[in-house]
């Protein structure tokens, strides 16, 4: 019982509506910066580097505060972010070949 | 009384829930996280695509990038609708979240609705899963686009419904069978949205199953539950946009 209730440890954390605003204000703003970028002619892979950049803080900030899991207990947030995290980079590995593809001319 | 009824061995047979947390919302973040594997497959597919095909076509124009932003303003706008639902319904406040719910439907509805016209305007144009009038040497683009949007506007769509069950229940069955009517009968035969209708109509019966076989009364946390597949569906549209069409711009 050290640790209290869930229900009273959830109550201790809930997070206040303003804060709700402020992150949907940041996701809009992180947004208008993406759809500049998409304005500019950059070189696709060094494009899609700093897209993927600006969509993962946008998910942090929708997983953290909308979805609450800053507001769950550290083993949750560890073994479900790791998780999903580790399986999402293994997918990167083909990032390197589709670049190989590029560079060597290969059809 | 009470120090008897904690040291029963019944008791004690319990363990303690999972992270301590509710189930049912254990149980959302284990869908999401198999989902998001889904998601991340299709996007890593498109992306391989864009980034290994120097004539990978670029057919999102002005337009078509404004109307994406627009979606985005939508899907944004309705996560924090979403949010402000939950904790409402966490204060007791069960009307006010309900109000949340509903508004959080109709910017989802706006969204499936721009995305449908985005997508008329590019078959109109000549995209089909199998060829694009852009780049002839590049066949799969169609189809790596089209797999990734149909998946999330499904999901958005079923995300509509699943809204549609918690904040109204027995009163959505006649409105979604109406939608579903609408839909189908002001769609001409050509669009494929005269026969995606028809989920709205499956979405009926499985709401309908669900709400007369199980019938309750949705609480805070059935509330925070359908928030995080709401939420999920946002936060996969970040990714789907500046990938898919921000990466793609016919912008000179």
């Amino acid at each position: 019982m050290a640790h209290g209730t869930p229900t009273a440890t959830a109550e201790a954390h809930q997070p206040k509506a303003g804060q709700f605003f402020w992150v949907w204000g940041g996701l809009l703003i992180l947004t208008a910066i993406e759809v500049y970028l998409g304005y500019q002619n950059m070189q696709p892979l060094k494009m899609l580097f700093i897209l993927l950049g600006l969509s993962i803080i946008k998910s942090a900030l929708i997983i953290l505060y909308f979805m609450h899991m800053k507001f769950e207990i550290r083993s949750m947030r560890y073994v479900l972010m790791t998780a999903l995290i580790v399986c999402l980079c293994l997918m990167t590995v083909f990032f390197a070949d589709a670049a190989r593809i590029i560079s060597l001319g290969v059809r | 009384m009470a120090d008897v009824a904690m040291h029963h061995p019944a008791v004690e047979a319990f363990e303690p829930p999972l992270f301590r947390t509710n189930s049912k919302k254990l149980g959302m973040w284990l869908f999401i996280m198999s989902d998001s594997l889904t998601f991340g497959a299709l996007l890593f597919a498109y992306s391989y695509g864009r980034i290994s095909n120097p004539a990978w076509p670029m057919p999102f124009g002005s337009p078509s990038i404004m109307r994406a932003s627009i979606m985005t303003f939508f899907l944004l706008s309705s996560s924090l609708t979403m949010v402000l639902g939950v904790a409402a319904a966490g204060q007791g406040r069960m009307s006010a979240a309900v109000r949340w719910l509903l508004a959080t439907m109709l910017l989802g509805t706006g969204f499936i609705v721009l995305h449908a016209a985005e997508w008329t305007g590019l078959i109109h144009e000549g995209l089909t899963p199998f060829k694009n009038p852009w780049a002839a040497g590049v066949p799969q683009f169609g189809g790596t686009f089209f797999t990734l949007t149909g998946m999330h506007m499904l999901h958005v769509t079923l995300g509509v419904i699943y809204l549609g069950v918690v904040a109204l229940r027995k009163k959505w069955i006649p409105i979604l069978l109406v939608l579903w009517l609408l839909a189908w009968l002001l769609t001409p035969a050509s669009s494929p949205f005269h026969y995606g209708a028809h989920v709205l109509l499956l979405g009926a019966i499985v709401a309908s199953m669900i709400l007369y076989f199980k019938p309750k009364q949705y609480d805070a946390v059935d509330i925070e539950v359908s928030g995080l597949y709401w939420h999920f569906v946002d936060l996969v549209w970040m990714f789907i946009f500046p990938l898919v069409y921000l990466m793609s711009t016919r912008i000179t």
